[in-house]
C-alpha cells in the first residue's frame, strides 16, 4: 500500500504523516510542484500552515501542480486523506463541501479530544463501530466547519458526516459539532484533528489515530465491497 | 488602475473576532459601537479591471462564506 | 539605541555630539578614534555604536562570564558560537540556547515576542540542527481582569506571539514559566529556549575563511526594521523627499514564520549537500554584527557591497543596510564554484539569495557600494577590543525594593491560605498559555505540558531528551546568590522528577542598570553562584545571554538570572509524571526538605517585604535526593514524582491531586510552625506516590518518609499531635473547588 503525502512550503505535519502512514504501509513525500504521484494507492494532503495561511488557510496551496493531480486521482476514485490544513486545502479546492472558519474562541487550541465515529462502514472508519469515542490531539486556529443548511442537510442525509465532536470537546465552534467529513462517493475525506499523531501509547498516548490509516489500506485491499 | 476589494464575513456567519473586537471597544470607553465586523482588504493595480470579479470568485475570497465588493480608484498608488 | 538629535544637514563627518547621542562615551569615542587613525565617517559610527553597545560587547558583563564553568564530558560545543551542544549517545547533540527580547516586546508584545522565537531558532539552524522543542519564560506585573490591563495586554500578545511563531513554523513549545511581579510592571521579560539535534559531524561553525570566498545572503530582503534610535544619522535630504513625511523607520522588527520554514529547510539543505564553509544568521545589529563576527573568528577581513543586498524598498542608505534588523536572513560564506548550486537551492526553496561580498585576508571589515569604499574598519577592534568594564559591586544596606500588597487577611487559616494560593497568578495553572502552543509536531512530545516536571521527547534510540526552564526572581531579590543556586536546583529536580541527568546549561540574565552598584552586586553574585551551582552539578554553561539596564521610572526589576537545563534518561518508556495515579497508593517525601517562608508565595501574599537573605540549604543532601528520586523513576519504582517548589508541600499535593484527577489524604509532618510545615519553601523536597508495597524498598533506598495515601475525591491535610495519637483535621477541599481556585487565569484569556 503506498502513500503519497503533498508537502507544500509550510507544510509541518507532513513528516509525522509519512510516519505514521508508514506503519501501516509505505509512505514518501511528493513535492507541490510535482505533478506525478508515482503510483500511490492513496494520497494524504497534511496539517501545518502552507503558504503561511496567506490570504486564507489553504487558498494557495489548492493551485499547486500536485494538487491538480489530487484532483484528477480523486475524481478516477482514489482515495483522498486531508488532514487538518490538509482539510482546509480539500475545502478551497471544492474536493470537499463548506469551509473552517476562525475557531469560535479566536485562538489557536490544542487539545486531546474525544470524537464519536457517526459511520463506521466508509473507506476510513471500516473496522471501527458507529458511536465508538476515539482519543485523537486537535491543534488549529481556523477549525470551525461551516456549511449552509442545504448542505449540512445533505451531508447528513447522504452519511457524509464521519466524525463529530463528542459533547464537551467542540471547542471552535463546528456546526452540528463536525469535525471530520467525506464526499459523496466516499473516497475523499477530510477531518481537523491528527490522526498521525494517535498512533503510539508512548508518544501519542492512544493509537486510535492508526485506526484510519488501517481502514484505508483494507478498503484499498478490497475487503469492503 | 487602482482596485480595492473588501471582503466581509457573510452575513449570519458567526464572526468572534467582531465580536471580540465589539466587546472590547465599551470596556475602553467608547460607548455606541455595534453591529462590528472583521473582514479583509486587499488592494492592487489591474490593467484589466473585468477580470476583478473572477479573480475575486477564484482566489481572493471565499464565496461559500465570504461577501466581496470591488471598489475601482481613480489611478494607479 | 537611544533616541537622539538629527544630524544638521552637511554635517560631513560625525562628531562627539553625535556618538554621545548614538550611545558611546567620550572615552570609547575617543578608542574608535584611535583605532581608525581618524574620526569615523557616518557607517563607521553606525558600526561601532552597535558593534560597542552592551547588547552586542557584553561591555558589563564579559568579564564575569568568563569565571563561569564551560567545559565537561558531555560538551560537544562550548559558549562563543551561534549556540552550545552536548553529546547525546549515538553520535548526535543536542543543540541548546536561551535568548532576551525584552525590550521589543514591551513595545509590541505579539511581534516582540515572536521575533524572540524566530532569533533563538535561527541561532540553532545556524549551527545545523533541526530545531526540536521552544521553551518560553515570561515576566509581567500584577494582572487584572480589568479592560486595558497592561499585565495582562502584554501577556496576551507574548502567548499569541510565540504561539503564532512556533506552531506556524512546525517547532513544538513543550514547556516554560511566566511569573507575575510588580516590578516587571514597566520592563517585562520574554526569553525564548530552543533545542536542536544534529549528527554531531554535521554542526557546521560560522568563522568565515577562504579569501576570494563569497559572502552570500539569503532569505528575507532587507528593510528598515529595528532601526530606531540610530535614525540620527540618516542624511536630512531623505527626510525632506517626502511630503507628508510620516515617520518611515519602523523599530518594531515583524517576524515572518513561513519566510523562516522555508529558511530553515533551505538551510539545512545547503548544508546536508555540502555547499557552505560557514553559516551565520543575522540578528541584532543585522549585516553588522554578522559579518564583522564571521571575519573574526575566521580572522580574515569581509568586504561587504551595500549595493548587491535585495532591498524591501527602494532608497535606504548605506548605513541603514548595514545595521537593518530585518527577520529571516541568512549570511554564509560559499565557494565561487558553489555558487550556483545554493542559488539553485534557496530558488527551490523560493527564497531570494545573492553574492553581496567576499572573504579577504585584509582583518578588516569594509562597506562598499560598488566600486566606492564607504567605511573600512579593523575586525579586532570592533569585535575583540571594545572596552570591558569592571562592575563596582556593593551589598545594599536594605531593601530596595517595595514590598508586595497584600491580598489575604493575616488571620487566613489554612484552607482559605491553599485557596488563595491556588488562585494566585504566579500559581494558577498555567494551561490557558500552552493549549495555545502546539506541543507534539514532530511525533517526539513524550511528556506535554503538563504531565510531568520536565518536558521529554524521544530520541530515535529509545532514549529521551528532558528539558525544564526556571527562575524565582523574587528570591533571587533576597538572596542573589542563594537564589540563584536554588534556580538551578529547581532546574535539576525538575528533569530528576522526569527520570532525566542533567548533561548541560543555558542562562539569560535578566538585571537592571550594572553601573549602580546595588544592581553589580545581584549580578555578581548571581554569576557567582551559578558557576557554584553547575560546577557541583557537573552541567556547565554551554551558552547563554545577556539582558541589562531593565529598569524604569517604577524601579529595577528583580534579578532575573533565568536558567535552561537540558538532561537525558535511558528509557523514554520510564518518563516521570506528576500525578497521583492509583487509589491506594502510597504517598512519601525525599529529600532534606527544610521548609521556611522566607521569601514565599505565603509571604507575598500576606505583603511581607522581602527577607534580608533566604536560609542555606545542604547542597551535598540535595544532590543525593536528585540522585534518589531520578533512580526511583528510572526503575519504575513509583508512579509519580513532583519536586515540591512555590507555594509549598500543601500546593505541591493539590497540584499532583489535579493533574491526577484523585484526592489523597496526608499527615503534615509534626512540628513547630504550621505554615512553614504547609505553605515554606526551599529546596530539596520532592513528593513521589507508589504502590503500597513497594514503599519499603523505597523507604530503604532513598530515605523516603510515608506522609499519606492516594485516594478519594477531595485533598485532606491532618497533623498528628506530638504523641502521635491524635489527628487533627487542617482541611479538606474537594477537587472540583481546587481546580475551580486553580483555573483563575482563565479570566486573563476571554
Amino acid at each position: 500500500m503506498k502513500f503519497a503525502v503533498i508537502q507544500f512550503p509550510g507544510s509541518c505535519d507532513d513528516r509525522d504523516a509519512v510516519h505514521a502512514a508508514g506503519l501501516v504501509g509505505e509512505a514518501e513525500l511528493v513535492w507541490h510542484a510535482e505533478r506525478d504521484l508515482r503510483g500511490a494507492d492513496a494520497v494524504i494532503v497534511p496539517g501545518g500552515f502552507s503558504y503561511g495561511d496567506y490570504l486564507r488557510a489553504g487558498a494557495i496551496a489548492r493551485f499547486s501542480p500536485a494538487m491538480d493531480a489530487v484532483l484528477e486521482f480523486a475524481s478516477a476514485g482514489g482515495l483522498v486523506l486531508g488532514i487538518c490544513n490538509g482539510f482546509q486545502v480539500l475545502c478551497e479546492a471544492r474536493l470537499l463541501p463548506g469551509a473552517l472558519l476562525v475557531n469560535a474562541n479566536r485562538r489557536f487550541t490544542s487539545r486531546q479530544a474525544s470524537l464519536e465515529v457517526v459511520r463506521a462502514e466508509s473507506a476510513f472508519t471500516h473496522g471501527l463501530q458507529a458511536g465508538q469515542l476515539l482519543r485523537i490531539p486537535v491543534k488549529h486556529a481556523w477549525g470551525r466547519y461551516h456549511a449552509d443548511p442545504p448542505t449540512l442537510d445533505a451531508l447528513e442525509q447522504n452519511g457524509q458526516v464521519l466524525l463529530r465532536y463528542a459533547p464537551g470537546d467542540n471547542f471552535n465552534g463546528s456546526v452540528a459539532d463536525i469535525a471530520g467529513v467525506c464526499n459523496e462517493v466516499g473516497n475523499v475525506f477530510g477531518l481537523m484533528p491528527h490522526p498521525e499523531h494517535a498512533v503510539d501509547e508512548l508518544i501519542g498516548g492512544s493509537t486510535d489515530g492508526l485506526k484510519i490509516f488501517q481502514s484505508m489500506r483494507l478498503a484499498k485491499e478490497g475487503a469492503l465491497a | 488602475m487602482r482596485a480595492r476589494v473588501l471582503v466581509r464575513p457573510k452575513a449570519g456567519i458567526l464572526d468572534p473576532q467582531g465580536a471580540a473586537v465589539e466587546r472590547a471597544l465599551p470596556a475602553l470607553g467608547f460607548a455606541g459601537a455595534a453591529n462590528v465586523h472583521v473582514g479583509r482588504l486587499i488592494e492592487l493595480d489591474v490593467a484589466d479591471p473585468e477580470q476583478l470579479d473572477a479573480m475575486c470568485e477564484k482566489l481572493l475570497a471565499n464565496p461559500l462564506v465570504e461577501d466581496y465588493e470591488v471598489q475601482l480608484l481613480d489611478a494607479p498608488a | 539605541m537611544p533616541e537622539g538629535t538629527a544630524l544638521r544637514p552637511g554635517a560631513g563627518v560625525p562628531t562627539l555630539q553625535d556618538a554621545l547621542a548614538l550611545g558611546l562615551t567620550a572615552s570609547e569615542y575617543e578608542l574608535v578614534c584611535e583605532k581608525q587613525g581618524r574620526p569615523p565617517n557616518q557607517v563607521e559610527l553606525a558600526v561601532y555604536s552597535l558593534m560597542w553597545s552592551e547588547h552586542c560587547a557584553y561591555k558589563h558583563s564579559k568579564l564575569l562570564l568568563r569565571t563561569l564553568p564551560t567545559e565537561g564530558e558531555h560538551v560537544a560545543l562550548g559558549p562563543g558560537e551561534n549556540a552550545g551542544a552536548v553529546t547525546l549517545p549515538g553520535g548526535l547533540v543536542c543543540a541548546f540556547k536561551v535568548e532576551s527580547h525584552n525590550h521589543p516586546s514591551a513595545v509590541e508584545p505579539f511581534q516582540g515576542a515572536a521575533t524572540g522565537v524566530g532569533g533563538i531558532l535561527r541561532d540553532i539552524f545556524a549551527l545545523g540542527a533541526r530545531p526540536i522543542a521552544v521553551l518560553d519564560s515570561l515576566r509581567f506585573g500584577e494582572p487584572s481582569a480589568a479592560a486595558g490591563d497592561r499585565a495582562r495586554y502584554l501577556l496576551d500578545g507574548a502567548v499569541g506571539g510565540i504561539g503564532h511563531y512556533g506552531n506556524s513554523i512546525g517547532v513544538p513549545t513543550v514547556g516554560g514559566e511566566v511569573y507575575f511581579e510588580a516590578p516587571y510592571e514597566h520592563n517585562c521579560l520574554v526569553n525564548a529556549m530552543a533545542l536542536g539535534l544534529a549528527r554531531r559531524e554535521q554542526l557546521i561553525r560560522s568563522a568565515a575563511s577562504g579569501p576570494g570566498n563569497l559572502v552570500v545572503l539569503f532569505g528575507a530582503s532587507t528593510g528598515r526594521d529595528g532601526i530606531g534610535g540610530a535614525s540620527v544619522l540618516a542624511s536630512a535630504e531623505l527626510a525632506g523627499e517626502e511630503e507628508a513625511a510620516p515617520d518611515m523607520r519602523p523599530t518594531v522588527q515583524v517576524g515572518d514564520p513561513f519566510e523562516e520554514k522555508k529558511l530553515l529547510e533551505c538551510s539545512l539543505e545547503l548544508l546536508e549537500r555540502g555547499l557552505l564553509v560557514a553559516l551565520q544568521d543575522l540578528g541584532a545589529a543585522g549585516l553588522t554584527s554578522s559579518s564583522s563576527e564571521m571575519a573574526s573568528k575566521g580572522e580574515v577581513g569581509i568586504d561587504i557591497d551595500v549595493a548587491a543586498v535585495p532591498l524591501r524598498e527602494p532608497g535606504l542608505e548605506p548605513f541603514e543596510i548595514m545595521i537593518s534588523e530585518s527577520q529571516e536572513r541568512m549570511l554564509c560564506v560559499v565557494e565561487p564554484s558553489s555558487f550556483e548550486q545554493v542559488a539553485a537551492v534557496c530558488a527551490r526553496w523560493e527564497l531570494p539569495c545573492s553574492a553581496i561580498g567576499r572573504v579577504t585576508d585584509s582583518r578588516r571589515l569594509r562597506v562598499l557600494r560598488g566600486e566606492e569604499v564607504l567605511a573600512d574598519m579593523p575586525v579586532e577592534g570592533l569585535v575583540d577590543e571594545c572596552p570591558l568594564y569592571e562592575l563596582e559591586p556593593r551589598r545594599p544596606q536594605e531593601g530596595i525594593y517595595p514590598p508586595p500588597a497584600p491580598t489575604i487577611s493575616p488571620e487566613a487559616g489554612p484552607r482559605e491560605a491553599l485557596l488563595a494560593l491556588l488562585a494566585s497568578p504566579n500559581l494558577a495553572s498555567r494551561r490557558p498559555l500552552f493549549e495555545q502552543y502546539d506541543p507534539i509536531v514532530q511525533s517526539r512530545t513524550v511528556r506535554r505540558p503538563g504531565e510531568a516536571d520536565a518536558a521529554v521527547l524521544a530520541l530515535p534510540d529509545g532514549s529521551a531528551l528532558a528539558v525544564s526552564i526556571d527562575c524565582n526572581g523574587r528570591r533571587v531579590a533576597a538572596d542573589p546568590y542563594r537564589g540563584t543556586v536554588e534556580a538551578v536546583l529547581e532546574c535539576a529536580a525538575n528533569l530528576a522528577c522526569a527520570g532525566a541527568e542533567p548533561l548541560g546549561t543555558t542562562n539569560n540574565l535578566n538585571f537592571a542598570n550594572p553601573e549602580k552598584e546595588h544592581i553589580a552586586w545581584q549580578l555578581t553574585e548571581a554569576v557567582r553562584a551559578l558557576g557554584d551551582a553547575c560546577r557541583a552539578l557537573r552541567a556547565p554553561i554551554v551558552g547563554g545571554n545577556v539582558s541589562l539596564y531593565n529598569e524604569g521610572p517604577g524601579g529595577p526589576i528583580y534579578p532575573t538570572p533565568v536558567i535552561g537545563m537540558v538532561g537525558t534518561l535511558p528509557d523514554a518508556t520510564r518518563a516521570g509524571r506528576l500525578g497521583f495515579r492509583h487509589e491506594g497508593d502510597a504517598i512519601a517525601l525525599i529529600g532534606p526538605f527544610a521548609p521556611s517562608l522566607a521569601g514565599s508565595e505565603l509571604d507575598k501574599l500576606h505583603g511581607r517585604p522581602l527577607p534580608p537573605q533566604l536560609p542555606a540549604c545542604e547542597l551535598d543532601a540535595v544532590l543525593d535526593a536528585l540522585e534518589a528520586v531520578r533512580g526511583a523513576v528510572r526503575e519504575g519504582l513509583v508512579c509519580s514524582a513532583h519536586d515540591i517548589a512555590e507555594g509549598g508541600l500543601a500546593v505541591a499535593l493539590a497540584e499532583c491531586c489535579l493533574a491526577g484527577a484523585i484526592g489523597a489524604t496526608v499527615t503534615v509532618p509534626a512540628g513547630d510552625e504550621l505554615a512553614a510545615a504547609l505553605f515554606g519553601e526551599g529546596p530539596g523536597g520532592f513528593l513521589v506516590s507508589a504502590p503500597a508495597e513497594l514503599i519499603g524498598r523505597l523507604e530503604q533506598g532513598t530515605g523516603a518518609r510515608m506522609i499519606g495515601t492516594v485516594g478519594g475525591d477531595a485533598l485532606r491535610l491532618e497533623r498528628a499531635d506530638p504523641t502521635g495519637d491524635r489527628r487533627q483535621e487542617l482541611l479538606s477541599v474537594g477537587l472540583e473547588e481546587l481546580r475551580d481556585a486553580n483555573d483563575r487565569l482563565w479570566e486573563l484569556f476571554p
